[in-house]
């Protein structure tokens, strides 16, 4: 049959409206499912909210609340003459902060502390942004124009010569002290009973001192030479100039391809001679002003970045042997690099500073803050070795083999294929190593260094300023510089790493 | 017929030019000697500067002087000491009060920082962010900041002993340090200890049996209420036997200080919690990324067989995890005991403190002292490694098998 029953059931009206499903996104949503889903969650959020209410609150009450904003010294800091309990004692900061900053450098010459700054950032802030052009020029001027010209700057001083006349200097030292050793192997072989032997060795040593003393005999007689004249600084730079511009035409292609690198070589030098005559080097420099009274930020920052820079380039090298096929090499590498990272920075630094001066020759005095930028150098050296040596080993043999089909040295093998690819994997480690760094540059101050924390500790002992809340405020000041530094440079970390990986997020 | 063939030539030559030389053979022996060579000279140039600096400044290189008489005095020593010892017996002073110091630190650093890192991983937002809060605060200050902090500021801050702060009138907190009570032995002291041990010998030895049982015959034992009755009740009755093990001599407050009890010095309370809180937030990072290292199948596939949540994360999780926490775990422990030679900056008599500081200055001997401490450090760090490379074995042995 063809009948269709009528459908039993047609509604002849709207339904009512379901209510909404139950939030799960927003602000509503993270509150239903995130805090009070269940009874155990109620009783964490509770016992997250207590915590922060006694940690938030005091900390806003202690630094702006109850916090006093003007004063001259400590009365105006105490519970008594203000009426309530004081927070932070402001003025403080504020009386001390040339000494937080400056330490005791002079008043009339922190121009050249906030140049120096200014420098830092200027050439740092590129350096740090992915998308601007020319990093190699930027990074060449960062990690060797700037450490020199700082020197300068924060220092003073000027410079006697140039280039041919501290290469001189240097060699003839080094020849003074090979041919020092032969000498003293020779009076040692009088009295000795292995003499034929030590005869022998200390009659080669000396030979070859005498060797070498003929070797850069036209080095240090024309650097004589220039002593005499009048204009020794700039007849010096000439002459280097020429020697250095000469050597990287010949070295770059002579007459074919030298061209790029011979107007490189002029540029940088002419840089060089703006910097020189801009600073006065050649007639004395700026005033000087010693290590003894720099201090404060300035120290930290001096110390954290002569480490940065430093640190990369022994870390490189330290790597490189610790993976060398050559024994020697690698067993020094990993002693030197196992040494180091075995001990405590602080006994690295005590190291530097009493048994360092041990080592040197007795009319060679070093300063204290060089003391401690060695000891941390080789300190930080050997944790970038390893930090260098992870992005080593995360490059595929192949690339070098590849590199070695195409008749690459060793050198130009490592210097233009692992080493870029290797340390643009370990950027993230480099970087967190550089805030551990930062943070441990603190340690200074127990080696009689006046860096941010040691000239805070220092401006606790000023009775002018004691008062209860002196220390919590000095901590808190300086608490937050820390923090941004370390906090600043750990996001950067988590931003490059981000950059690196942009491949395998999905 | 002369198809033959070639002997391949000796290989000897090769051999030795590959063993001294590397890779790159004769180049590499080249290298070889002139680096010998160059280090050679930088050693004699630092014996020979060393010898005359140290004949200029009248010091006799050598160890003799630790024979000799210290002559000050150190505020906390485990072991007997007076100024009249010697200052080997300080070099062993300052070395306990370091290992102390690092025990007591890493056993509350592994407290808070397991606590802290299931704060990050809890499913609560709140307490997830007051987790997070902690660490990026904590790790983002450097440690000697919060050294110094805690001594300077917040121990300072304290009141006087006569003001000083009471728990429950036993323990009393002061800027004179912590004192609390301290336990003196009775008659039944000796009994009480031995029982003890045997109570933890007695647990150890009934896991190995019952995991023996568990592997071997399949036979699950369960052994919590005889390890539970052998470590408290075995003591208990003891106890009701031969009266009270020990009791507590209270602090009492005489004068302007306290009399009796033992005082913890306010120097190692201000390092102990620096310490112990510095390295808690990074040992919960790596707890926190050892747990998210287990894939979330595994949780799953544990749940399917029928495991609880609790055994699931006790028996699958948490074991997988642990393969990846202990070495950098291990890694913060030796931070940890490296850092806390950071004592020297606020006179907690720690190796550093005591020797490479205070005798240092009295006798001059700068070589001698620095390499004796260097080389416990050194010392400490190659015994760690050493474990956690036999630990590293064992985990791809049995991964392997």
């Amino acid at each position: 049959m063809s009948d269709i029953a009528s459908p039993s059931f047609v509604r002849q009206d709207l339904l009512d409206e379901r209510p909404a499903p139950v939030k799960t996104t927003g602000f509503i949503g993270l509150v239903r499912t995130r805090l009070f889903n269940s009874p155990t969650n109620v009783l964490l959020t509770i016992i997250g909210a207590l915590l922060l209410w006694f940690t938030i609150i005091p900390s806003v009450r202690f630094l702006v609340v109850d916090a006093v904003w003007t004063g001259k010294d400590r009365t105006a800091c105490l519970a008594e003459n203000a009426g309530f309990a004081v927070g932070a004692c402001w003025p403080y900061i504020q009386a001390k902060l040339p000494q937080l900053i400056y330490g005791f450098y002079p008043e009339a010459e922190r121009w050249r502390v906030n140049l120096t700054l200014v420098l830092a950032v200027v050439l740092l802030l590129p350096l740090l942004i992915p998308r601007l052009p020319s990093k190699g020029l930027n990074a060449g001027l960062f990690f060797f124009a700037f450490p020199v010209v700082a020197f300068f700057l924060l220092h003073g001083g000027g410079i006697k010569g140039f280039g041919l006349s501290s290469t001189a200097d240097l060699l003839q030292l080094f020849d003074d002290s090979i041919i020092g050793a032969g000498q003293a192997l020779l009076s040692l072989g009088k009295t000795s009973a292995a003499a034929p032997l030590l005869w022998v060795v200390g009659n080669f040593i000396v030979l070859v001192g005498t060797a070498i003393y003929w070797l850069i005999f036209p080095l240090t007689w024309l650097r004589d030479q220039l002593q005499g004249t009048g204009q020794s600084v700039w007849v010096d730079f000439a002459i280097t100039a020429a020697i250095v511009s000469l050597i990287a035409f010949v070295l770059g292609g002579g007459v074919r391809t030298g061209v790029r690198a011979l107007t490189s070589s002029i540029a940088t030098f002419v840089a060089i001679a703006i910097v020189i005559e801009l600073m006065g080097l050649d007639h004395g420099g700026l005033p000087i002003v010693t290590t003894n009274l720099w201090g404060g930020l300035l120290v930290t920052l001096v110390v954290s970045v002569t480490g940065i820079v430093t640190s990369l380039p022994i870390g490189i090298a330290l790597a490189l042997g610790r993976r060398s096929t050559i024994p020697l090499i690698r067993i020094f590498s990993i002693a030197f690099i196992e040494f180091w990272r075995g001990v405590p920075l602080i006994t690295v630094l005590f190291f530097a500073t009493y048994m360092l001066p041990l080592f040197l020759p007795g009319n060679f005095t070093v300063d204290g803050l060089v003391r401690a930028l060695i000891g941390i150098a080789l300190f930080t050296g050997a944790y970038q070795a390893e930090n260098v040596r992870g992005g080593l080993a995360a490059i595929p043999r192949g690339q070098g083999e590849a590199a070695a089909a195409l008749g690459l040295s060793w050198w130009k093998t490592s210097s233009l294929i692992v080493l870029p690819q290797a340390l643009r994997h370990v950027i993230p480690n480099l970087v967190n190593s550089f805030i551990s760094l930062f943070k441990d540059t603190s340690l200074v101050s127990i080696v009689a260094l006046f860096d941010l924390l040691g000239s805070l500790r220092a401006s606790f002992s000023d009775p002018k300023w004691s008062s209860p809340s002196t220390a919590f405020t000095g901590f808190a000041f300086a608490g937050i510089i820390y923090f941004i530094f370390c906090f600043g440079m750990s996001r950067y970390s988590l931003f490059v790493e981000h950059r690196l990986n942009a491949h395998r997020r999905n | 017929m002369g198809t033959e063939a070639r002997k391949p030539p000796p290989q000897i030559a090769l051999k030795i030019r590959r063993v001294l030389g590397g890779k790159t053979g004769w180049n590499g022996i080249a290298v070889q000697f002139a680096f010998a060579a160059v280090l050679g000279w930088i050693a004699y140039e630092i014996i020979s500067n060393a010898r005359a600096n140290l004949e200029n400044q009248h010091i006799a290189a050598g160890f003799g002087f630790l024979g000799n008489n210290a002559g000050f005095d150190v505020n906390q020593t485990l072991i007997s000491y007076t100024g009249s010892d010697t200052f080997l017996r300080v070099f062993v002073v300052g070395l306990l009060n370091t290992l102390v110091v690092s025990v007591v630190g890493i056993v509350f650093a592994t407290l808070i920082g397991f606590i802290v890192a299931l704060c990050r991983l809890s499913p609560n937002w709140l307490v997830a962010r007051v987790g997070e809060i902690y660490v990026e605060v904590i790790r983002n200050l450097p440690l000697l900041f919060q050294i110094l902090f805690w001594y300077l500021a917040v121990l300072a801050a304290l009141p006087n002993p006569r003001q000083s702060i009471s728990l429950f009138g036993i323990a009393f907190v002061s800027n004179r340090g912590l004192v609390i009570p301290r336990p003196i032995g009775e008659s039944g002291f000796e009994a009480f200890l031995a029982v003890l041990v045997f109570g933890i010998v007695a647990s150890l030895a009934l896991r190995v049996y019952a995991r023996r049982a568990l592997f071997q015959r399949g036979q699950m034992i369960r052994i919590w209420p005889y390890v539970l009755g052998l470590l408290f009740g075995l003591p208990l009755v003891t106890m009701l036997i031969s009266g009270l093990p020990f009791t507590f001599e209270l602090p009492q407050l005489k004068g302007f200080n306290f009399a009796g009890g033992s005082r913890i010095i306010p120097e190692f309370v201000a390092l102990t919690l620096a310490l112990s809180t510095y390295t808690a937030a990074f040992i919960a990072e790596i707890v926190r990324a050892g747990i998210l290292s287990v894939h979330s199948g595994q949780m799953e596939a544990g749940s399917s067989l029928g495991l609880s949540r609790g055994t699931t994360l006790r028996l699958v999780v948490v074991p997988q995890a642990m393969r990846v926490i202990v070495p950098p775990l291990t890694n913060q422990y030796l931070n940890l005991t490296k850092n806390s030679s950071l004592a020297v900056a606020i006179g907690y008599p720690d190796l550093v403190s005591v020797f490479a500081g205070t005798s240092l200055s009295q006798t001059g001997q700068a070589i001698e002292i620095i390499a004796m401490t260097m080389g416990v450090y050194l010392l400490i760090s190659l015994i760690t490694s050493a474990i956690m490379s036999v630990y590293g074995w064992r985990v791809s042995r049995s991964l392997g098998a």
